[in-house]
């Protein structure tokens, strides 16, 4: 290799023998003004050299068509190679810790930025929505309605049934030591209502809905339907998230009552059989320990569950990339990430509502 | 000479940081056939869905209509997307509605016209593309071919002025794909629109395309009639149009 007359001018071999040596001299001479590279007097070339010409051209910031001298043997492999795409193999630059963090903090501060405008247009065109359904598929929130509610409500209600003997039968046995049966109710009544209900329902429609909103907006933006929505001038959000928005909220409260509510019979039937207390005396102590405030904070955080979960399961649907595998990878995301929010909204309102901050 | 429909000046398209197409400038021309040439992954998708606001544009000029789109607000440029009609790569049917559903959509959107209207432009459309029979099935009921023409009768549901096709004949085996731009080229006469075609069919480049924009790895190599394209001295076309691959 030589470098004269602003041209770097090879001869002989460039192959995988001798690129890692003329690669190192290429280093050396790289920092000249350098505008073409004459190859016409190599006499044999591979892959390897064809790559090495790739490279030194990106590195000088040249474009093959005008600084390139290339004769037949040269051409011919390189017509070749390019049109497999060595061309468009694009260097990934090593980054050091600091500039990893700093993109990694620029990613994540316009995740937030996107997370927020997300939000903001799902109220916005879930409040219009509820006046005006222009733009909205016809008859999809009963239909959404069904999907997330009734489908729902046999493995919400089993688990439910479930968690409430475990719960009731765990704290009996302590109960009975101290003759404190009748507290079985208190215990029952306040967890179920505020806590065990809302979280045990959220956590199943994590699973459920979330994955299902995120996976459907995933592959209808995979196959371009969601471009195909906005050339129609629809706005996906309105059409897609909306009625799934509408229908989790129309179901949500009813989904918590009947957990709750499953959850104490669980507890009703373990006092009845173990505790040797009657069906009234429980249900009157329950309704003498519970307030209203309790049901409604119950309620209330319920709301904010589902609603996270809609949104969290958009937000993962719509920022896919890939194809097919992409799906499934925003799908597992979207239950993860929801169940995770749902577990923090709750660690955040216990916060509120019971050391009062 | 005419005035371009779709001018564009330095478009420059980015996903995230990487640039994919860099300082494209080209005009489309009314009623001709524009095909769009260009390596897998060269960015020819990516430059027709920043032509439609679809992808925000990074920087440059879209001038649609005479009138520029990229710094349009989204209720004016709806009134420009309706005299567009696009057939996507994927076909892009909305899984969950019916063919009919899928055609009716535009019309209900775009337009404030009366069912019945409606109802008969839609049996138009679906007799030009052949799927008369098919008005009610779902989309996963139809083969690959019929897809393509299910979405071909959508985006022709408006009469657009300008039809887009991205790959229109990808997947679709060579007789069917011939049919394909068959129709593709009588409804151009038919309703008399502008077309921008991505296509790698030498076949059917020769016998529907006007003008030849070729892309390499996001800039412009070529742009110009086709007897020019055939007669360039530019290598990557030249291989083109003698071998029929990049
Ligand atoms: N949504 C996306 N996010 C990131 N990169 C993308 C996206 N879509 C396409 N690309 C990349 O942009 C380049 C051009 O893609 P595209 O326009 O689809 O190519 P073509 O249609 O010419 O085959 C490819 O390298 C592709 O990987
Ligand atoms: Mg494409």
């Amino acid at each position: 290799m030589e470098y004269r007359e602003q041209s770097l001018f090879f001869d002989g071999e460039l192959t995988k023998h001798t690129v890692p040596a003329l690669s190192y001299n290429f280093a050396q001479v790289k920092n000249q003004l350098i505008v073409t590279l004459d190859l016409r007097m190599v006499t044999k070339i591979d892959s390897a050299g064809i790559a090495f010409i790739d490279e030194m051209l990106l590195q000088l910031d040249l474009e093959p068509g005008n600084s390139l001298y290339m004769n037949e043997i040269v051409k011919t492999a390189y017509n070749t190679f390019t049109s497999v795409g060595i061309k468009q193999a694009k260097i990934v630059v090593k980054e050091d810790h600091f500039t990893r963090l700093g993109s990694a903090f620029i990613i994540f501060l316009n995740s937030i930025k996107d997370g927020i405008s997300l939000i903001a247009d799902i109220s916005y065109w879930s409040f219009v929505g509820i006046f005006n359904k222009k733009g909205q598929r016809k008859g999809s929130v009963i239909q959404q309605a069904l999907f997330i509610g009734v489908d729902a409500l046999g493995i919400i209600a089993l688990l439910s049934m479930i968690l409430g003997l475990i719960l009731a039968l765990q704290s009996a046995a302590q109960l009975r030591q101290f003759g404190a049966n009748i507290f079985v109710a208190d215990l029952m009544g306040v967890s179920m209502v505020t806590e065990m209900g809302p979280i045990l329902t959220a956590i199943i429609l994590a699973g459920r809905s979330g994955s299902s909103i995120a996976s459907e907006i995933a592959t209808m933006k995979v196959t371009e339907e969601i471009d195909a929505l906005k050339m129609m001038a629809i706005n996906p959000i309105r059409y897609i998230v909306v009625p799934k928005f509408h229908a989790i909220t129309i179901c949500i409260p009813l989904l918590v009552t009947a957990s709750t509510l499953i959850g104490i019979f669980g507890g009703l039937i373990i006092a009845v059989t173990y505790l040797e207390l009657s069906a009234t005396v429980f249900v009157n102590r329950i309704f003498e320990v519970l307030t209203f405030r309790d049901a409604i904070i119950g309620l209330g955080k319920s709301y904010f569950f589902a609603w996270v979960i809609v949104i969290i399961g958009s937000y993962y649907g719509f920022n896919v990339k890939g194809g097919a595998e992409g799906v499934g990878k925003v799908t597992t995301q979207a239950v993860v990430a929801s169940i995770f929010w749902v577990i923090i909204l709750d660690a955040i309102n216990s916060l509120i509502f019971y050391f009062k901050i | 000479m005419k005035k371009p429909i779709i001018s564009i000046k330095n478009l420059v398209a980015k996903y995230g940081e990487e640039t994919i197409l860099d300082k494209i400038s080209m005009d489309i021309f009314p009623q001709e056939v524009t095909v769009i040439l260009g390596g897998s992954g060269c960015g020819k998708t990516t430059l027709i869905k920043n032509i439609l606001k679809l992808y925000n544009p990074y920087s440059g000029s879209v001038k649609i209509f005479d009138e520029e789109v990229t710094t349009m607000d989204e209720q004016e440029f709806d009134d420009i997307l309706s005299k567009i009609g696009m057939l996507f790569q994927n076909g892009a049917l909305l899984n969950s509605l019916s063919i009919y559903d899928n055609v009716a959509i535009p019309l209900e959107q775009h337009t404030a016209l009366p069912k019945k209207i409606i109802d008969k432009m839609i049996k138009v459309k679906l007799d030009l593309v052949n799927l008369s029979h098919a008005v009610n099935m779902i989309p996963s009921e139809l083969s690959g071919g019929m897809k393509k023409r299910a979405a071909l009768a959508r985006a022709i549901a408006l009469d657009p002025d300008i039809l887009i096709c991205d790959e229109p004949s990808a997947g679709l085996d060579p007789l069917t794909s011939a049919n394909l731009d068959e129709l593709i080229l009588k409804l151009k006469d038919l309703l008399n629109m502008t077309i921008v075609i991505v296509t790698h069919e030498l076949a059917s480049i020769h016998r529907i395309a006007d003008r030849i924009i070729f892309l390499d790895n996001g800039k412009l190599l070529f742009s110009g009639t086709l007897e020019e394209a055939k007669q360039t001295d530019i290598v990557e076309v030249r291989t083109f149009f003698e071998v029929g691959t990049f």
